[in-house]
């Protein structure tokens, strides 16, 4: 009977957790003077207009294209930083590793807030507002640190005597690197650019900053859904539905992993 | 794990620090040098020394901000450590059942956070949403807009619905890595469940306990997005908290000078905590190799 009350209690859970999300699915399948006139549980005249107006309207698209931009540069500055770091930390004792590597975690906990500016002046220097390299850039300030971090665990999980025997047999450095080791973190490097490409997408504040026009990420594109008539519901509904679908797709692959990722590679 | 003596380790790690030096270091001198200047306009600036610091620790309206930033923090531990618990211990132990729990407990955190506001924006609204709609129509007026306490408990119930989770995956992996053993032998002394949670659940979720309530702790101290979206900061100041009224002194009122000087105050306060972050973190790491 235990058994049984727990499978009800996890469902109901979890389907609160839903709720809200199915509640935004639901406006977005309606128009907006039918969300403003009547209170419906479901739609029951489904339209999908507004998802064809975002697909259409190169205004709203290019949003997302501008997100999936400087993520990708993102994800992939940040790991071909920290594996060598990563490698680095989990095999080396070094002068200073155990505050490089503390410095690095306050780098991942530091408030975006407090960068605002002083990014912003930064970027203006080199005259690189308003381009997809300066969100990149300005998301490595986390996403570094925690692909450090995360590699480690994976690293630090891989016996030493397999370097050693790949020494031994012959192995240059950098050959070892890439034909034997990186296929062994396979699974870490998957988990670590999974949670760069997740804490660079969920990420607004630096990234609206950064921009104005030509690499304003989708996230910001949604404040100004407001028109003549007043804001037009289905229409951020829909966007922010689509916002949700990237991590949706590619949560399943790293479904057993998460809890690693989160823990910083500490579990 | 014993390791090799070695610095030119060093190299490896210099890539990392070029790119985080670019993104860290330089804005936070940047940060500094403004905290100890009035700056007028271009090429017009005066060396002020601590005078922004006195006036920012002196700032009524930020020790109100901090305290109510402090009762966010500690009401969202109070509620999500408990429930996160709770549902890992209700998650099956395997099969595609426990995967797809995974993945639907996994979707909130992949919101844009902006769009979490969104989402309980259209939940909330006395007129459109689902949860202000019924909870209206029970009788209770409730206007997240208007009233502080609405504000509060809706910013409350998102906080829960996002970072919930988190704590729910922790809890889980560390269920997950008991051995079989140690039940079975509950089991042959006839220990209650309860006995089991207290005696074997929970300190061997200890560490990733510890890992929860640290990250939720700081993430929920730096909040920005969420509130911003939803509320505002508002009604009033109600949900003002420390990073939105950073914000609105830096970029609203541009007070350079004041908001550089709260900057390093709140990065101080962060940098404790994560100190006492890191060392929970070793512990963890040397608790498992024992």
């Amino acid at each position: 009977m235990i058994i049984r009350k727990r499978t009800i209690g996890l469902i109901l859970y979890l389907g609160l957790l839903f709720l809200p999300i199915y509640w935004m699915l639901n406006m977005s399948l309606r128009t907006n003077a039918d969300i403003m006139g009547t209170f419906a549980w479901y739609p029951a005249d489904p339209t999908i207009a507004n998802y064809m107006k975002i697909f259409t309207d190169s205004s709203w698209y290019s949003g997302y294209i501008n997100s999936i931009i400087y993520v990708t540069i993102n994800t992939v500055i940040s790991l071909l930083a920290a594996l060598p770091a990563a490698y680095a930390f989990s095999r080396y004792r070094f002068i200073g590793d155990k505050h490089i590597f503390f410095w690095l975690l306050t780098n991942r906990m530091a408030p975006p807030a407090v960068f605002l500016l002083p990014f912003f002046q930064l970027y203006s220097t080199f005259n690189l507002i308003d381009t997809h390299i300066a969100v990149a850039l300005a998301h490595c300030l986390f996403n570094v640190p925690l692909s450090v971090w995360i590699l480690e665990g994976f690293m630090s999980g891989v016996p030493r005597e397999i370097d050693e025997t790949a020494f031994i047999d012959g192995y240059s450095f950098p050959r070892f690197f890439i034909r034997v080791f990186i296929p062994l973190i396979r699974a870490g490097i998957g988990v670590t650019a999974f949670f760069c490409f997740m804490f660079s997408w969920v990420e607004l504040l630096l990234a609206r900053t950064l921009t104005t026009t030509a690499a304003k990420p989708i996230a910001a594109t949604m404040t100004r859904t407001v028109s003549a008539t007043g804001l037009d519901w289905g229409l951020l509904a829909a966007a922010g539905i689509l916002t949700i679908v990237p991590g949706a797709l590619v949560i399943w692959f790293v479904r057993n992993h998460l809890a690693k990722g989160f823990a910083l590679g500490r579990v | 794990m014993n390791k090799w003596d070695n610095n030119k380790a060093w190299f490896f790690i210099l890539p990392v620090l070029v790119i985080v030096s670019f993104s860290a270091i330089i804005p936070l001198m940047t940060v500094v040098n403004y905290s100890v200047q009035d700056i007028f306009g271009p090429g017009q600036r005066l060396f002020v020394g601590v005078e922004w610091f006195k006036e920012v620790l002196l700032d009524g309206r930020l020790h109100e901000a901090l305290w109510r930033q402090l009762a966010f923090s500690g009401l969202v531990l109070l509620i999500e450590m408990p429930l996160g618990i709770g549902i890992a211990l209700m998650m099956p132990k395997k099969g595609w059942a426990a995967s797809a729990s995974l993945v639907i407990l996994a979707l909130p955190l992949l919101i844009p956070w902006n769009v979490i506001g969104t989402i309980w924006i259209i939940f909330t609204r006395p007129d459109i949403g689902l949860f202000g709609a019924l909870v209206n129509s029970a009788g209770i007026a409730f206007d997240h807009t208007a009233n502080a306490v609405d504000a509060w408990i809706t910013l409350m119930l998102m906080e829960v619905w996002h970072w919930t989770p988190l704590v729910v995956l922790l809890a889980y992996a560390g269920l997950r890595a008991i051995p079989e053993a140690y039940y079975q032998a509950a089991k042959i002394d006839g220990a209650s469940s309860w006995a089991i949670f207290r005696f074997i659940q929970l300190p061997k979720m200890r560490g990733v306990l510890t890992i929860a309530l640290l990250l939720r702790f700081m993430d929920s101290f730096l909040i920005y997005a969420e509130p911003f979206v939803l509320t505002g900061g508002g009604p009033g100041n109600a949900t003002t908290f420390l990073s939105i009224y950073l914000v609105k002194i830096a970029v609203g009122q541009f007070d350079l000078g004041p908001a550089a000087a709260f900057s390093l105050i709140y990065f101080l306060i962060i940098l404790l905590f994560c100190w006492l972050f890191y060392q929970a973190l070793q512990a963890v790491g040397t608790g498992e190799k024992s």
